[in-house]
């Protein structure tokens, strides 16, 4: 009973958080909202018991999207617009309720028994030598899946850095940043990042076996990469030097490279070899969350905005 | 479960090699040096030319799908990568639209191999090997949720090609494609969405032999064609495409025209002739044919109305996606033993080619006409005949084919849908298919008039362009003019390996 | 077929419903390219929630939840992540590009 209390209390935060976000008029309160709403929602993951994707809401779908988002607001002027009328905005109005309506019909009259994967990926887990089920899926029944998503990643770095001034291609990433070389900062920053980075690394080691991995492990270094660049005590390396490029590449080269030699060693594409599969995995991993921590990280940097060698 | 659906098949790899070749490609572009880049992405669309007329080939001959079981796991714990004879014929279009555009492309966006690092040449070759790459994984995906993975690779390199230019108009342009998109693709995840809650599982052939008529599906599928509608921009949310497509630097518009709506477009094909009951459809496919009847009248009528070329060429886009969507309720109301044996299935398909081929020519030759007199104003295209003779043919070549004059892939195209129609006593999507041909008739000779006229004072040539680029334009052309001379019957190719047909 | 029981993955599941509705609607109504924006992103939240609850509901083998569901989310938490970088990235330089042409403009 309590425990249906708690739940209905979250459920009545998010959608009263969602519904804030959407109606408030000054766009920097609606990102607050959309920020608490990330919060809420890692609540409500935790609560349905899918530890794995409550750290990822926690660690990107809240945390570094409201710092983008919040990085934005700064930045834009606030935009009055005319409201809608009236005529038009019920009808919208009928007409998102009729989906919701529809999507409830289906989430009360569920198919029984549920439909579930479960028993296939728990007799198929152990020859890939991984503990964690959803590391299972995400490395070995899915894993062109998450190849894919590798490259989606970069390709969003890469449309990001087309939005460069042609006269700073080749920049540092980001707009020039006065250092901060003394104060509370730099201070913080030289306390925090290695215990940040520890536990970065800790959360991709563990996520073989148990809740965590790679993204949600990278979005932490990445933090702590960005924290480093605020506080002064690192500078974001130019978008044009080859060795950034390579450690942006390494993960999807090492996944398509163990991927194409599981061809003659596996029999096939994205398959490893059984005796291999966990050290492979893990190989592809820690490739996979060094790229994916550097691409998150310049993400949220932006694109350079400053030409090569002009720098503060 | 049928088991020759369910394994690898000889030449599989070859799936595998459509969707990874293209990843390499990008991940050697932004590591080798910069004066190799263009050299990159030539080879690698060369090398992916040759994987799409395999994959045919290997289709023919088999007379079957190409299967591959990626990591060797069986659907619907695994993915499987799946080419039919449709998908193969889209992707050898894809493969040979992309690599005629490269050649024209090569040397373009300030490209200057001794300079240093430049950022147009970088993002355009890196996108056009990406979009290369995710229309092939839309062609053979088998998984909804893999296929929505490919969807997202398709906006992400999409959209930055619109903005290449950088400036305001086309980075708002950019702007409100992306919104359109991404509302689109969330439509379409929350359809994958039901469809794992009723079934659990996301591979289409297993869905198909599962499917019942259950409210689920349909809501499902309901939710995933209004997102991937706003991708394939079909009318009336088609509004993000003439200031998208008209301001990408002409080789992108080429791509985004041809082939990048298409893509969502096949994605359609497939939920509504594989995954929806035979029977369910035909309400719904009525009111798809009367969006694409409207696209037809609207957009053609829009493009009537406008001044620069660039922008004409993309209302005319609006229009032609809107032939698309009369397969929809002719093929559904043909009475041919299975859609994929009527005459519109092979109509819609030929109108899908013979478009691609003809709006790529078109829009580069828009680009080269640009170039040559300095503007894109249809009212001062006096003489054009004479100072860009190979344009101007390339020009009424792809034309021909727009407007459904024979020979030309557009000919056939709508001649096979006007026979569907009126052999279904359905007359009034004729008249749609006779008055958007009347209308394009129009809008087309607004441009070839003053082109082919003598004027009194003859405009000048003001750059020089390289004759491989205007051959490269001509040779899409005469692409969409040849399709024109494949029979006109239904083409069995097209009905290989068809999911519905294949699972009882 | 029968009415499913009022636990916790229902309540979720009704709540993605819910959330679905409102996203949608800002995506449609509102003007302003950032909060549509974050409109596409509470839409977002609510399909992965409605994941959540199908992946709660097929709890079995010895798994809190189905974890093909749940490893979708991951990898979609990811993709909307960089969907919304490169819109913020986007609307940040058209108003960089607004505000030099009102510079020019005054000038």
């Amino acid at each position: 009973m309590l425990d249906l209390a708690l739940d209905l209390l979250i459920t009545a935060l998010v959608i009263g958080v969602a519904l804030w976000t959407i109606r408030t008029r000054d766009d920097f309160a609606a990102i607050v909202g959309f920020v608490a709403y990330g919060l809420l929602l890692t609540l409500a993951w935790a609560r349905l018991a899918a530890y794995d994707v409550a750290l990822t809401e926690a660690a990107i779908g809240g945390g570094v999207t409201g710092v983008i988002l919040l990085r934005a607001s700064v930045r834009l002027k606030p935009v009055t617009t005319a409201r809608t009328p009236i005529g038009v905005r019920v009808l919208v109005g009928l007409l998102c309720a009729v989906i919701s309506a529809g999507l409830a019909a289906v989430v009360l009259l569920p198919v029984s028994p549920p439909p579930s994967l479960a028993a296939d990926v728990r007799s198929h887990l152990a020859s890939t030598g991984l503990g964690n089920p959803i590391a299972g899926v995400l490395m070995a029944y899915r894993a062109l899946d998450t190849f894919l998503e590798t490259v989606v990643v970069l390709l969003a770095l890469f449309g990001a850095w087309s939005l460069t001034p042609d006269r700073a291609w080749g920049g540092r990433p980001g707009a020039p940043i006065p250092t901060a070389s003394f104060g509370p900062l730099p201070l913080f920053g030289r306390l925090l990042i290695p215990i940040g980075v520890v536990i970065g690394i800790y959360i991709v080691w563990v996520g073989a076996d148990a809740p965590g991995g790679k993204f949600q492990g990278a979005t932490i270094l990445a933090a702590m990469w960005i924290l480093a660049m605020m506080a002064g005590l690192t500078e974001a390396p130019p978008i044009g030097r080859w060795r950034l490029r390579l450690l942006l590449a390494a993960g999807p080269i090492v996944f398509v490279a163990v991927g194409v030699a599981g061809i003659p060693l596996a029999g096939s594409f994205l398959a490893y070899p059984e005796a291999l599969a966990k050290p492979l995995i893990l190989l592809i991993e820690v490739a996979l969350t060094l790229s994916i921590a550097a691409t998150l990280g310049l993400l949220v940097a932006g694109p350079p905005e400053t030409a090569p060698g002009t720098e503060l | 479960m049928t088991p020759g659906l369910m394994a690898t098949t000889p030449g599989g790899l070859l799936l595998v090699l459509a969707v990874v070749v293209p990843v390499i490609g990008i991940l050697a572009l932004w590591l080798v040096r910069w004066r190799a880049i263009e050299w990159v992405a030539i080879a690698t669309l060369a090398i992916n030319l040759v994987v799409s007329l395999a994959t045919l080939q290997a289709v023919r001959a088999s007379d079957a799908s190409l299967v591959y079981l990626v990591g060797g796991w069986m659907p619907p714990l695994g993915l499987a990568l799946r080419a039919d004879g449709i998908a193969a014929v889209m992707m050898v279009m894809t493969g040979a639209i992309v690599a005629v555009t490269a050649l024209y492309a090569r040397g373009q966006f300030g490209f200057d191999p001794h300079g240093p690092e430049r950022r147009r040449p970088m993002v355009f070759w890196t996108m056009l090997l990406a979009i290369t790459g995710a229309l092939n994984l839309i062609f053979v995906g088998e998984d909804l949720f893999n296929l929505y993975v490919a969807l997202e690779l398709l906006t992400f390199a999409a959209v930055p090609l619109v903005s290449l230019d950088g400036s305001r108009d086309t980075l708002a342009a950019a702007l409100r494609y992306l919104v359109f998109a991404l509302a689109g693709s969330v439509l379409y995840l929350l359809g994958v969405a039901v469809v794992y809650g009723a079934y659990g599982t996301l591979d289409l052939v297993v869905l198909a032999e599962m499917r019942g008529a259950d409210g689920a599906l349909l809501l499902a599928i309901a939710l995933m064609t209004a997102g991937l509608i706003a991708k394939t921009a079909l009318f009336p949310l088609h509004l993000w495409l003439p200031p998208a497509h008209a301001g990408a630097p002409a080789a992108a518009s080429a791509i985004l025209s041809a082939l990048v709506v298409k893509g969502s477009f096949f994605l359609i094909l497939g939920l509504w002739f594989d995954l929806l009951p035979p029977g369910l459809g035909a309400i719904g496919a009525n009111g798809l044919g009367m969006l694409g009847a409207g696209a037809v009248i609207v957009g053609s009528v829009l493009a009537l109305r406008q001044e620069r070329l660039k922008l004409l060429v993309a209302y005319s886009t609006v229009a032609q996606i809107g032939y698309l969507f009369l397969v929809f309720p002719l093929a559904t109301g043909s009475e041919a033993a299975s859609p994929f044996a009527s005459l519109a299935w092979t109509g819609g398909v030929l109108q899908l080619l013979a478009h691609a081929f003809a709006k790529a020519a078109m829009f580069m030759a828009a680009g080269l006409v640009y170039e040559a007199i300095g503007h894109d104003r249809i009212a001062g295209f006096k003489g054009l005949g004479r100072i860009a003779p190979i344009t101007v043919l390339t020009m009424t070549l792809a034309s021909v084919s727009l407007m459904g004059l024979p020979p030309s892939g557009g000919f056939s195209a709508k001649w096979l849908m006007l026979s569907a129609a009126l052999g279904e006593g359905a007359w009034w999507w004729a008249v749609v298919i006779l008055a958007g041909g009347l209308l394009a008739a129009g809008y087309v000779f607004r441009i070839l008039v003053p082109a082919f006229s003598t004027p009194e004072a003859p405009a000048e040539r003001k750059y020089p362009v390289a004759p491989v680029r205007e051959c490269a334009a001509l040779v899409l052309a005469v692409i969409a003019i040849l399709i024109g001379f494949l029979p006109l019957a239904p083409w069995p190719l097209l009905a290989i390996g068809r999911i519905a047909q294949v699972s009882p | 077929m029968s009415l499913a029981p009022i636990d916790a993955a229902t309540l979720y599941g009704l709540t993605g419903a819910v959330l679905v509705g409102i996203g949608l609607y800002g995506i449609v109504l509102h003007e302003g390219f950032i909060r549509r924006l974050l409109a596409f992103n509470l839409l977002g939240g609510g399909v992965f929630l409605l994941f959540g609850v199908i992946a709660r509901r097929g709890a079995g083998a010895g798994f809190s939840g189905d974890p093909v569901p749940q490893a979708l989310v991951i990898t979609g938490v990811v993709v909307a992540f960089c969907a919304t970088a490169l819109a913020i990235t986007l609307i940040e330089r058209l108003a960089a590009e607004d505000d030099a042409n009102d510079g020019d403009g005054s000038s």
